[in-house]
């Protein structure tokens, strides 16, 4: 008896301090990112655009790599939650086989997992063979749409097989069309997981490094067609770090701290958006 | 919609069709915008079909299911569109060298034309089996504590600090490892092995920071499974006077099993695949490793350290093309697996 209750508590012990690792790890990575990054943040840094020389410990901001990274996520979450709403919709008993749904879902699955380098390496491929070397806005776009599709696709196919058959059955009894039933009924009440799979996709889609890295190349201004070169937040941090002076290197946190702070009031904006909207659904 | 206002509307679109054609007429023959004219023209055609074809609600259920499905196909494309386009990629370097060459010479000297990945496969494998070491008994563990210990006050708190911590970008990670883990190593943890030359930069730094990047996946898809283990199940095992770990030890962590399993295949996929993080810390030299401590280069860290060279060597993007190419075939491999697992599971566990 003496020996069970022995290895419960050595278990206990275990997981308490498994946990207590866990929620370090996340708080050693908040205070070192607001710890560093704080006291080389102001308000010239946040509004200006990086002049030459921003890399070797030159004046100027990075309003441009904000501006940027908003430019590559923003449209590239509303393409992928186009795509992604269409074919959570389709996945539906109601349109198609459930084994060609199912096999579909393990593609997006398996998307899900591909490393972000690879999809930066699709769009580094079509770059050069079409022979548009150096990086530019679309390609960058394109990348962050294929990393985002699946992840908004599989969000938001989670909260449609939430949804109540009898629901559906009801409009179906009212007359209305499985197209108007699938836009009108069921995107209503999937209304909670629609937002968290956008947000999410384009929480994703701004802190990803590696596919922006390879396809976008970098800029000191605000780009002006879809075919320039832009800077971004991550890839500057990357520009930033990789510079052997100090005071360069701490801007490096500045920027991290910016693109923290984004990815906690997305982080948070979506507990709120989803109470919020969970609110109207039926049950 | 009442008729009467459907007919206004009508009416009214009639007029910004002819609006339109005219738009384009103007861009044409004025401003000789090709672009503006195909916009304006297609927008006049769209509001002509509208006006004549009797739009029926069959007519919208029967378009709106077509786009549906030509959206779904595509993605399906796309996904073998990927792969094609990697395979058609690595044709160039597999012509010049021959895949064993490729794979286990291990010197890999773009300049000189030499792309020998065994360095960097060995490497790729020691970080993420090391840092799987470190992350399962603690993701798994933590992940019992939430699902079947924790108190619920407990639970609402951690939930949103998971789910933050899966969402941090692998930059800012990256960063933290370059302030924190790096010294650390340097200082602590190699010495205390025995290594005093390490820089910190190397295999041990980069899966300490994997580990703490698999986490949260980990952790929320076991709290997922262990939670749907059915409470008669756990309460049977109660009644007959096993303690709780008993209890999870012999029940939950057996009727969970393919969703422990399934999990951990997909943080393996993760740590394999991480790039911009590992390759801040690894070193990124492409060297069969001495020790654990000294510096290295996974297969998805030399892309992102070698891309930039790729104007200058043309055969070096095929051979980096070639090296997503296996990131993505380990990646479906294992992906498969784990659904492989996890349909053969719930076949047989039926409770």
């Amino acid at each position: 008896m003496n020996k069970r209750n022995l290895e419960e508590k050595i278990f206990l012990g275990l997981m308490l301090a498994s946990v207590f690792i866990v929620m370090g790890s996340l708080i050693l990575i908040v205070t070192v990112v607001v710890l560093n990054g704080v006291p080389s943040l102001s308000l010239e840094i946040l509004t200006q655009t990086s002049e030459g020389g921003f890399y070797l410990g030159g004046g100027g901001g990075f309003l441009n790599a904000i501006v940027g990274s908003l430019l590559l996520a923003l449209p590239a979450t509303g393409l992928a939650f186009l795509f992604g709403i269409t074919i959570a919709l389709y996945l539906q008993k109601d349109f198609l086989n459930p084994h060609i749904a199912n096999f579909i879902r393990l593609c997006l699955d398996i998307l899900w997992g591909v490393p972000s380098v690879v999809y930066g390496v699709f769009c580094l491929t079509i770059m050069i063979t079409i022979g548009m070397a150096g990086g530019s806005l679309l390609f960058g776009i394109i990348a962050l749409t294929l990393l985002e599709i699946p992840i908004i696709t599989r969000c938001i196919d989670e909260s449609i097989k939430m949804v109540p058959i009898g629901l559906k059955e009801s409009a179906y009894s009212l007359g209305s069309t499985k197209f108007e039933t699938a836009v009108k009924v069921v995107r209503r009440q999937a209304m909670p997981g629609i937002i968290a799979g956008v947000l999410l996709g384009f929480g994703r889609g701004i802190g990803d490094a590696a596919s922006i890295l390879l396809t976008v190349g970098d800029s000191n201004y605000f780009p002006s067609s879809i075919s320039d070169q832009t800077a971004a937040l991550p890839t500057m941090i990357l520009n930033l770090v990789s510079m052997p002076d100090q005071v360069v290197q701490n801007k490096a946190y500045a920027v991290a701290f910016v693109l923290l702070m984004i990815v906690l009031l997305i982080s948070i904006l979506t507990r709120y958006l989803t109470k919020k909207s969970s609110k109207h659904i039926i049950k | 919609m009442p008729n009467n206002i459907r007919n206004v509307f009508k009416h009214k679109l009639l007029i910004v069709g002819i609006l339109s054609l005219f738009l384009s007429f103007i861009f044409l023959f004025i401003f000789n915008d090709l672009f503006l004219f195909a916009l304006f023209l297609i927008l006049f055609i769209i509001l002509l079909i509208y006006n004549f074809v009797k739009v029926t609600r069959k007519l919208y259920d029967t378009l709106g299911t077509r786009l549906m499905l030509f959206v779904t196909a595509s993605m399906i494309f796309l996904f073998f569109l990927l792969l094609i386009i990697l395979i058609n990629g690595s044709i160039d370097i597999l012509q010049d060298q021959s895949l064993s060459e490729l794979i286990l010479s291990s010197t890999w000297k773009p300049f000189s034309g030499e792309f020998g990945l065994f360095a960097v496969i060995i490497d790729t494998l020691i970080v993420t089996a090391v840092s799987m070491l470190i992350a399962i008994p603690i993701s798994v563990l933590s992940a019992i504590y939430i699902a079947e210990y924790a108190p619920k006050k407990f639970r609402k708190i951690i939930r949103p600090f998971i789910d933050v911590l899966a969402g941090v970008p692998s930059v800012v990670f990256g960063l933290c490892a370059l302030l924190v883990f790096v010294p650390l190593v340097r200082d602590d943890i190699a010495p205390f092995f025995g290594n005093t030359i390490s820089s910190g930069f190397g295999l041990f730094t980069a899966s300490l920071i994997l580990s703490i990047m698999v986490f949260p996946i980990i952790i929320s898809l076991c709290v997922e499974s262990f939670n749907a283990v059915p409470i008669a199940l756990k309460e049977a095992s109660l009644s007959l006077g096993a303690t709780k770990w008993e209890t999870v030890k012999k029940v939950i962590f057996r009727a969970s099993g393919p969703g422990i399993l399934a999990a951990i295949f997909l943080g393996f996929g993760r740590a394999f695949g991480e790039t911009i993080a590992v390759a801040m810390v690894i070193g990124n030299q492409e060297l069969i490793p001495k020790s654990l401590f000294g510096p290295g280069q996974t297969l998805a860290s030399l892309i992102a350290s070698n891309y930039t060279e790729v104007s200058s060597i043309p055969i070096l993007a095929s051979a980096l093309i070639f090296v997503a190419l296996i990131l993505f075939v380990v990646v479906l491999i294992f992906n498969l697996l784990g659904y492989l697992v996890l349909r053969r599971a719930s076949k047989r566990w039926k409770y």
